[in-house]
């Protein structure tokens, strides 16, 4: 077949452009293919933000809510509790939780809008379990000198009454707090941060 | 001497003789593209091929999308098919995909065949590549009437309850057979559940396997053309065919453009006709299968109401059933009822077009009727077509060795 | 040759569109709604007729609020404020308040959800029977497009009450020929129309909120594969220049 007089800068140019025009045009329809896999508006339903009434909560309760699957601790600590945070300090992994996973208005050293209420995920940052909260002070089959704080039967990881994680177990970081804010004294919401903020 | 360039790179590039050392990617990439000579006159009919197959990549990746949001239960399903067009994101886009998909490609495979009866491509030697075409269609048939239950609508519910109910017909056997078919008393869960099993697994591996052999056949004699005449008798002195040119690059980026102009009437639809005014996607459909309601008028889809109106043409239940399965069976047999030493329409003779055109009246009209409501008039209509439709295979049997051909070029026309 | 094929091809769709007045709608003549799915203004009004009128027996279960907040250029609180009732929150679907068990007490059957009711009945369909609901001679409800509909007729009040006039045909049957006003409403009967004109456009909207979306994005769809295939036409011919 005749291929003399072949224009071949043409030919590399339209074989170009069409490449190019027809991956951007793959790309493009690529886009609503992985987007189906987002949630969907039913999950994002199910996953809305959970209103949490804290007025009959005593000092020293806590109560656990769902919020997207996870369990979420909500626990009112006791004066004697907060004071006993900084003590604990120096057993620390992350005391002033530079690595673990909180909103930036909950990583003061409560790790809480206001401190009297820890709002914390409660799944061990380990494997997933969920910690029991041991409040009492003294003596515990797991540790002798126990100052209060979360405790994970699966694999011992120990954690502080701010969710903070204590130095040679094996959970990595402190417990995640989730985003959440106040709509008024007595409600909490968890899934919303402040307003402003992040 | 075809394409020089494309070799040579492949030969230069280590990482090419790296592969093709253990893998012939380039020896293969010679054998089917470059070093495959099709014929030079290919027309506008020549682009189902490779349609074909787009719409078949089409259906396959949209349907594995929408496997992931569907559920098959007779409780969910109708829901999950909602929750597709409204709660997931993008998920009327990916189902309007495929609802669309389905019915072009009916329109491309009825095209792809009609390309076939002008050009008399099913001709000797290409008989088998015919015969796995069919198969193709017919296996096509079934995954269609399948995915038409999967949205569990009224729809889908009663064009089961029809279809397989056909298979009542069947003297002895028939109503423990469509018990089995169904997996109950009526149409139910059970039923939905196994043809989901077959509509997104076995149907789709079977049309595959299908397509590959039915490609492998083409291959091994190369396309026919429109004028019907084999380029391989006529080689220059490498062997070469004159009137061939090879597939890559001339026929890909045909074939690209032939996909553009495609894609933009499927895009068309999907954005603004996916209804198509209630061909693609039936009114009745949108209300949940019910059981105890039959709607008031049951039609299949429209790429099945041709055969569902010779069903109906016939008074018979049985005899309905049997010409409705000759109808298509008939069609496997082509190759051998046509005799005209002409293979194409070009040279076969005006007695050929005029019997290929009222064929092709024929078969739309009885599509037409099949989803009408059945007047009298109709009924009588629909047996004149029927009549037509069987007419052309039977006719050309006779007429096809005795009519008058033009005579045959030596090489292809443009 | 080309050309041939094309005129084949232009012939055959002659033929189909020549021959296609086979399919006869039934229920009689239907008016045309005239709804434009995009007047977003007529959307809010009907759905805030559907809330007030339908969705004490009918639901539209598969429809978010949230979804409608966003698609009706309505603020969440707009929307939790004035179409929301009982605790639904805004992710929710509209469901009905009717309890199904009770609902085949009081009315003998479930009354049909509503969220795909206009892609299965049309527009005009619903338009016609939500201006033809008549008193009959047993001074029950009656519909013109629906004979002995069993649902009745809700807006009443707006509309009036409608009487029947007869005729009578050659074999004695006796069709609904006209309706006229026998009581008037709370609104003229320009007025209603309007009235149901927006509820249909909802409804319309309702059976697929994505159509708002879908046609403007088919445009640059199409656009860019004009583009594509022009690209690849001319990439074509430049390639076909060898053959001769």
């Amino acid at each position: 077949m005749p291929t003399d007089g072949v224009n071949k800068k043409r030919r590399r140019f339209l074989v170009a452009t069409t490449s190019v025009v027809g991956a951007v045009g793959a790309g493009f329809a690529a886009v609503p293919f992985i987007s189906t896999w987002k949630p969907s508006a039913k999950a994002k339903a199910v996953g809305a933000p959970v209103q949490v009434p804290i007025d009959g909560l005593e000092p020293g309760q806590i109560m656990k809510v769902q919020w997207r699957g996870q369990t979420i601790g909500v626990l009112r600590r006791t004066e004697g509790t907060l004071d006993m945070l900084d003590e604990v300090s120096d057993d620390l992994r992350d005391p002033a939780s530079l690595e673990s996973d909180q909103p930036e208005y909950a990583s003061n050293e409560a790790r809480a809008l206001r401190d009297e209420f820890l709002v914390v995920n409660m799944h061990c940052t380990h494997l997933g379990c969920i910690p029991q909260l041991i409040p009492e002070v003294g003596s515990q089959p797991f540790e002798e000198n126990w100052k209060g704080g979360f405790y994970c039967p699966c694999h011992k990881s120990k954690f502080d009454l701010a969710g903070r994680v204590y130095k040679g177990v094996p959970a990595p970081t402190n417990l995640k707090v989730p985003p959440y804010s106040y709509l008024d004294d007595d409600t909490l919401i968890i899934g919303v941060s402040p307003e402003g903020a992040v | 001497m075809a394409n020089p360039e494309n070799t040579q790179a492949a030969s230069d590039n280590k990482l090419m003789a790296w592969i093709d050392k253990r893998l012939p990617v380039t020896a293969l990439w010679n054998n089917v593209m470059t070093g495959y000579y099709a014929p030079k006159n290919f027309n506008f009919w020549y682009y189902l091929g490779s349609l074909a197959l787009l719409v078949l990549a089409i259906q396959i990746l949209s349907g594995i999308f929408l496997t992931m949001h569907y559920k098959p239960d007779a409780e969910l399903a109708f829901a999950s098919v909602e929750y597709i067009m409204r709660d997931v994101e993008w998920g009327w886009l990916v189902r309007y995909m495929h609802s669309t998909g389905a019915s072009f490609f009916f329109v491309v495979i009825y095209l792809h065949m009609f390309r076939a009866l002008l050009y008399g491509s099913h001709r000797e030697p290409r008989e088998l590549v015919w015969i796995l075409g069919m198969l193709i269609y017919v296996a096509l048939m079934a995954e269609a009437f399948m995915g038409y239950v999967l949205p569990w609508g009224q729809m889908s519910y009663w064009g089961a309850q029809v279809i397989i109910n056909l298979f009542g017909a069947i003297p002895g056997i028939g109503e423990p057979l469509t018990e089995w078919i169904r997996g109950d008393y009526f149409i139910s869960d059970a039923t939905l559940n196994r043809f989901f099993a077959l509509h997104v697994i076995a149907l789709p591996l079977a049309i595959l396997g299908l397509v590959m052999v039915h490609l492998v056949a083409l291959r091994e004699n190369g396309s026919n053309n429109p004028d019907g005449i084999e380029i391989k008798a006529n080689k220059d002195e490498n062997g070469i065919p004159k009137d061939g040119i090879p597939f890559h690059p001339y026929y890909t980026v045909k074939d690209i453009f032939g996909v553009g102009m495609f894609l933009m009437i499927f895009a068309f639809v999907i954005f603004f006709w996916p209804e198509a005014g209630g061909l693609f996607l039936e009114h009745d459909n949108f209300v949940p299968a019910d059981p105890l309601v039959t709607p008031e008028h049951i039609k299949p889809v429209w790429y099945f109401t041709p055969y569902y109106a010779i069903l109906k043409a016939v008074p018979d239940k049985l005899m309905g059933v049997i010409l409705m399965g000759i109808s298509v069976l008939i069609l496997f047999f082509v190759p051998w009822l046509d005799r005209s030493p002409a293979k194409s329409i070009r040279y076969k003779g005006a007695w050929y077009k005029i019997m290929l055109g009222l064929f092709v009246i024929a078969f739309l009209r009885l599509g037409m009727l099949g989803m009408a409501e059945g007047t009298p008039a109709q009924t009588i209509e629909m047996r004149v077509w029927t009549f037509v439709y069987f007419a052309f295979f039977i006719l050309m049997y006779f007429i096809s060795p005795r009519a008058k051909t033009k005579p045959l070029p030596e090489r292809v026309t443009h | 040759m080309k050309l041939k094929s094309f005129v084949v091809l232009l012939s055959l769709a002659a033929i189909i569109t020549a021959t296609a007045p086979t399919f006869a709608a039934g229920g009689g003549e239907l008016e045309h709604a005239n709804v434009n799915v995009r007047d977003t203004a007529a959307a809010q009004r009907g759905a805030q007729l559907f809330v007030n009128y339908c969705m004490a027996c009918h639901g539209a279960s598969y429809m978010r609020y949230g979804r409608l907040a966003a698609d009706l250029d309505l603020s969440e609180d707009t929307v939790m404020k004035n179409l929301v009732f009982g605790d639904a929150k805004i992710g929710d679907t509209m469901k009905t308040a009717m309890q199904p068990d009770d609902a085949v007490k009081w009315l003998g059957k479930v009354p049909p959800d509503l969220s795909v009711i206009a892609r299965s009945r049309g527009v005009d369909w619903l338009y016609t029977y939500m201006t033809t609901f008549y008193q009959d001679a047993s001074g029950g409800w009656n519909n013109k497009v629906l004979p002995n509909a069993s649902m009745p007729h809700v807006m009443w009040q707006l509309q009036g009450i409608q009487k029947p006039v007869y005729v009578t045909d050659e074999a004695g049957i006796e069709t609904v020929d006209e309706l006229v006003l026998h009581r008037a409403g709370l609104e003229t009967p320009e007025e209603y129309e309007e009235t149901v004109r927006d509820l249909v456009t909802f409804l319309a909207y309702l059976s697929e909120p994505a159509q708002l979306q879908r046609k403007s994005i088919g445009i640059w769809v199409l656009l860019f594969l004009a583009f594509f295939t022009m690209i690849a036409y001319l990439l074509k011919v430049e390639y076909w220049r060898d053959v001769h």
